[in-house]
């Protein structure tokens, strides 16, 4: 198992800079006053009452907390956190996180976005935050469905997703969110779920603290155009079975199926009780290689034959802010702080009279 | 051998050759000289959007433009009196510019049956009697600068690659340009390469004993500096002007700057020019395209940085609807266009003034905001200066409309002391006393702009997006009234920016009442040319009025009082009219337009001939 753990682990710098609160914060601090407008029942509640129950626990400084959004659902909830927040247009959130995390590395900032937002409109940006490795928490709300415009497919939905823009049903392939960002090389990806309060808050913290762009898909429920789209992982009958718990350091399985190396050099899943203890693969979320963590993606597909939760990949490298920092530390190192008149006088110059 | 030597007032030149020719750098040094030796100039690149076109062909010739002169000048010259042809490609293409009687130094050395085929001369012009109309100087440039070079350890290639040198060193004796800071460019230059810089510099000297020593060339010209206003000056491009202007303005506010930008032809030398000045605490973002360009400007903005974004018309279009954003948030954002012929991608490296409605209209809804043009390539300087004053005074995105001929063209710029540049700075936002609520919409009286509220101030935690805002509060409002009193809002903040700009100022020495009849309204990089035509029709007694608008919107508050105080206003636009349609409708004057949409700047003869026509008519 050491061997298995040798990469990169966690950096745990991704508040070192972010000024800390002196009083004890409550949840209540951080509700807004805003009426919150979702529709009854939507899953959208559950992540904001386990975000605004989670974040007094990090104990920063409330006005260095930056919420962006984009369009959609999801992108309401910069307006129900008591924190700074910015709404703004469809699919643009991770660029214009970007600009302000980039700036201002005493901030900590989220971005609010969903499956429409951030994989349709806005796929270039997120692809780009995440190589980038901007330090950024990106909270991404996968309803598979579009909510706000009232029930078209998504690019998660499912292939032949009858909608009302697919009456005879989606042709194209949904994106899996966890591969596409492990593709791009993203820092940190992580699996959760709106309806499992505690682990979703395990992994908001875990994405916190990571210096770097953390990708956080949480599956939704959207109960008005795709209701019940997550049942099986909270069926109490079939949820044990299907959840392959990824903890770092601990076996990839779930009640009754188990995750090995396979033949082909692969992984697979297999019934637990068909495998050796010892032959279970261990999750390393620190490995440098992203290939595993992707192989680790791809265990649901056929779509929840067995879902892996948890936190994929954990690496330690430099964000972009640090670089971009440091690149401006060192400009001022090798030439000293720039003085205007020194700059409009550079080159050839000449006076007349 | 003494040379005869003929004084001149001014002196238009062209350098043309293949792409791969460093004509760009040979007008470079010699523009450099002339500026150093203190005549006033102006220049125009012209180069093809290819990086490398086939050689020898039409479309790979790349050539320069220079203006000289021993008083001020105000544009690179209509009509080239000297053309420097480095192969038969370079002649034809600038033939047709040339007046007879120019002066033509042709590279014979290229003038080869092949590369005469390659442009369809079925024989040599240097040969036939087809230039006989122009004076004609052949020199074997490439194979002088080879012999030069035979003592260096280089291959013919490389040593034939020193012929731009060569030929500058030709041209720098023939008009008396000062060699030695040419010489110091070389050895900076290639530093690193020190055999590299002594047969640079050995073929610029040979080039100038050349002319020294040649019967080619029997007279050599001087052009006396020019009579400046005293100061320090340099040489500037308006791309680089407009660095430092942006860089200034970060100075003198106080704030960070921040640029979001994805490369774009003309505007990419800005992006350049400040990447390279990071020790101001300039953080330069490229982005993975023109969309999170300027979305992380106007997140850095939303951090309290100077956010700019720079691009061309084709980048505007894609950053329309972050701009409305940015309208409707009222933070500071600039945003550059450098413009570009279009539409679509039309010809990336010619330049248009058509833009100007995209700029003040291109967005969803009613979103207006201020647009500033810059009317020289040193006034891309002062002109970013002012962009950046009403974007943070005002709290909105402003459009800072420069073109390619500015970006590329340069001039003589007397340079300010940073103390002298105003002061822009600004206050955030302070915490709301205890018991007070903070609304981030609440509007200074007088500006009507509203707090600038940066994350990490503790009391002012709010939230700000696209929806429409309530009045004053800042939250979601789908009142109907709110709305309506938003717009008009938002409009006045913008619109009242007129009582803080400068007033049209008109140049005319007679006045409306002395006679003048005609006044020439201007925006933008026409202002070198108009002002050009003006002077001649005055030159030879006619009356004429010329205004240049560099606020585009607002409009100076005097705008329509100068449009009526003459019988007609004539307004040469390289577009189809836009300016000319937003004064028809605002003021009801009835313009003459004068448009052309060739991807090139007018020429002041043709102006001038424009304006006579229009005091001559009824």
């Amino acid at each position: 198992m050491s061997e298995l753990l040798s990469g990169p682990g966690l950096n745990g710098r991704g508040l070192a800079l972010v000024p800390k609160s002196d009083a004890k914060q409550s949840m209540k601090e951080y509700k807004s006053d805003q009426e919150v407008r979702w529709c009854p029942g939507c899953g959208d509640y559950a992540i904001l009452a386990a975000v605004q129950s989670f974040v007094p626990e990090l104990g920063l400084k409330r006005e260095n907390m930056v919420f962006v959004s984009g369009i959609g659902c999801s992108s309401r909830f910069p307006y129900y956190m008591n924190t700074y927040g910015f709404h703004s247009i469809h699919g643009r959130a991770p660029a214009i996180a970007t600009g302000l995390a980039a700036s201002r590395p005493d901030l900590s900032v989220w971005v609010i976005t969903g499956d429409g937002d951030s994989l349709s409109i806005g796929g270039n940006h997120l692809i780009h935050a995440l190589r980038r490795n901007v330090n950024l928490n990106i909270l991404l709300f996968n309803n598979r469905i579009y909510g706000l415009t009232k029930g078209q497919y998504s690019p998660t939905s499912e292939v032949g997703k009858i909608t009302k823009s697919t009456p005879m049903g989606s042709l194209d392939k949904p994106f899996n969110p966890i591969s596409l960002a492990i593709g791009a090389e993203a820092s940190f990806v992580a699996r959760t779920i709106d309806s499992d309060r505690k682990h979703l808050q395990s992994v908001l913290r875990e994405a916190a603290e990571h210096k770097g762009t953390s990708l956080v898909e949480i599956y939704q429920n959207c109960n008005i155009f795709n209701d019940g789209a997550f049942d099986q992982l909270k069926d109490p009958e079939q949820r044990d079975d299907i959840t392959l718990r990824l903890e770092h350091g601990q076996p990839i399985a779930s009640a009754s199926k188990a995750v090995r190396r396979a033949a082909d050099g692969g992984i697979e899943v297999v019934p637990r009780a068909e495998v050796a203890e010892s032959e279970i693969l261990v999750h390393d979320a620190h490995r440098a290689d992203p290939s595993l963590a992707f192989a680790l993606s791809r265990l649901d597909e056929p779509a929840f034959e067995h879902v892996p939760i948890g936190v994929f990949r954990s690496v330690d490298r430099p964000s972009y802010d640090e670089l971009m920092s440091t690149q401006l530390e060192e400009a001022v190192a090798q030439r000293g702080p720039g003085g205007l008149d020194d700059l409009l006088l550079s080159g050839d110059t000449w006076r007349i009279g | 051998m003494t040379k005869q030597v003929q004084q001149l007032d001014r002196v238009i030149i062209r350098f043309a050759g293949d792409s791969g020719d460093g004509m760009q750098l040979t007008g470079d040094r010699f523009t450099a000289g002339t500026a150093e030796f203190g005549n006033d100039l102006s220049t125009l690149p012209n180069f093809p959007a290819e990086i490398r076109a086939p050689a020898g062909t039409l479309p790979g010739v790349s050539s320069f433009q220079l203006h000289f002169a021993d008083h001020d000048i105000l544009t690179p010259g209509d009509a080239p009196n000297v053309l420097v042809a480095m192969n038969p490609a370079a002649l034809k293409a600038n033939l047709g510019d040339l007046p007879r009687g120019a002066d033509i130094i042709a590279n014979t050395d290229e003038f080869t049956k092949r590369n005469l085929q390659k442009v369809g001369y079925a024989a040599s012009p240097l040969e036939d009697d087809s230039l006989a109309e122009w004076r004609v100087h052949p020199v074997p440039l490439t194979s002088l600068t080879v012999k030069a070079l035979e003592g260096f350890d280089l291959s013919k290639k490389d040593a034939e690659r020193s012929k731009n040198m060569f030929a500058l060193g030709l041209l720098s004796w023939l008009y008396h340009r000062p060699t030695e800071a040419t010489i110091s460019f070389l050895e900076n230059k290639f530093a690193k390469k020190p055999e590299i810089a002594k047969a640079n510099i050995a073929a610029f000297q040979a080039g100038w004993n050349y002319g020294e020593t040649t019967e080619s060339f029997s007279v050599s010209y001087e052009v006396k500096p020019a009579p400046l206003a005293p100061g320090v000056y340099r040489n500037i491009s308006g791309n680089q002007a407009l660095a430092y202007g942006l860089i200034a303005a970060s100075v003198r506010s106080g704030l960070p700057l921040f640029l979001g930008s994805y490369p774009i032809t003309p505007a990419s030398d800005i992006l350049h020019e400040l990447s390279r000045h990071k020790h101001f605490g300039i953080r330069t973002f490229q982005a993975e395209d023109e969309i999170a360009g300027v979305g992380a400007a106007l997140g850095a903005a939303f951090g309290g940085a100077l956010g700019v974004t720079t691009t061309s018309g084709p980048g505007v279009a894609l950053k329309a609807e972050t701009v409305g954003l940015a309208v409707m948030t009222e933070l500071p954002l600039i945003v550059v266009d450098v413009q570009r012929s279009g539409p679509s991608t039309g010809m990336p490296t010619k330049t248009e003034q058509t833009d100007l409605l995209m700029a003040m209209y291109g967005r969803n809804g009613e979103s207006p905001l201020p647009v500033v043009a810059p009317m020289s390539p040193s006034d891309c300087f002062d002109a970013a200066v002012e962009a950046a004053r009403l974007a943070v005074k005002y709290r909105t995105p402003v459009m800072l409309l420069s073109d390619g001929y500015l970006a590329n063209g340069s001039e003589p710029w007397r340079v300010p002391a940073a103390a002298d540049l105003p002061d822009i700075s600004t206050a955030f936002a302070a915490a709301p006393a205890e018991g007070e609520e903070f609304l981030p919409y609440l509007r200074d009286p007088e500006t009507l702009a509203r707090p600038w509220a940066v994350p990490g101030t503790a009391g002012l935690e709010h939230r700000i997006g696209g929806i429409e805002k309530a009045d004053r509060t800042g939250n979601i409002s789908y009142d109907p009234d709110n709305h309506d009193r938003m717009v008009r809002i938002r409009q006045a903040k913008i619109d009242g920016i007129a009582k803080d700009i400068p007033p049209l100022e008109v140049d005319d020495p007679h006045g409306p009442d002395g006679g003048t009849r005609v006044l020439v309204l201007g925006w933008g990089s026409t202002y070198g040319p108009i002002a050009a035509a003006v002077r001649r029709i005055r030159k030879s007694g006619g009356k004429v009025a010329q205004a240049h608008l560099r606020h585009l919107s607002p409009l100076p508050a005097n705008t329509g009082e100068v449009l009526k105080s003459y019988d007609k206003v004539l307004l040469p636009e390289i577009n189809l009219g836009q300016l000319a349609m937003l004064l028809r409708a605002r003021f009801l004057v009835d313009i003459i337009s004068y448009n052309r949409v060739r991807g090139l700047p007018f020429k002041a003869e043709e102006l001038a001939d424009v304006i006579q026509d229009v005091i001559d008519s009824e």
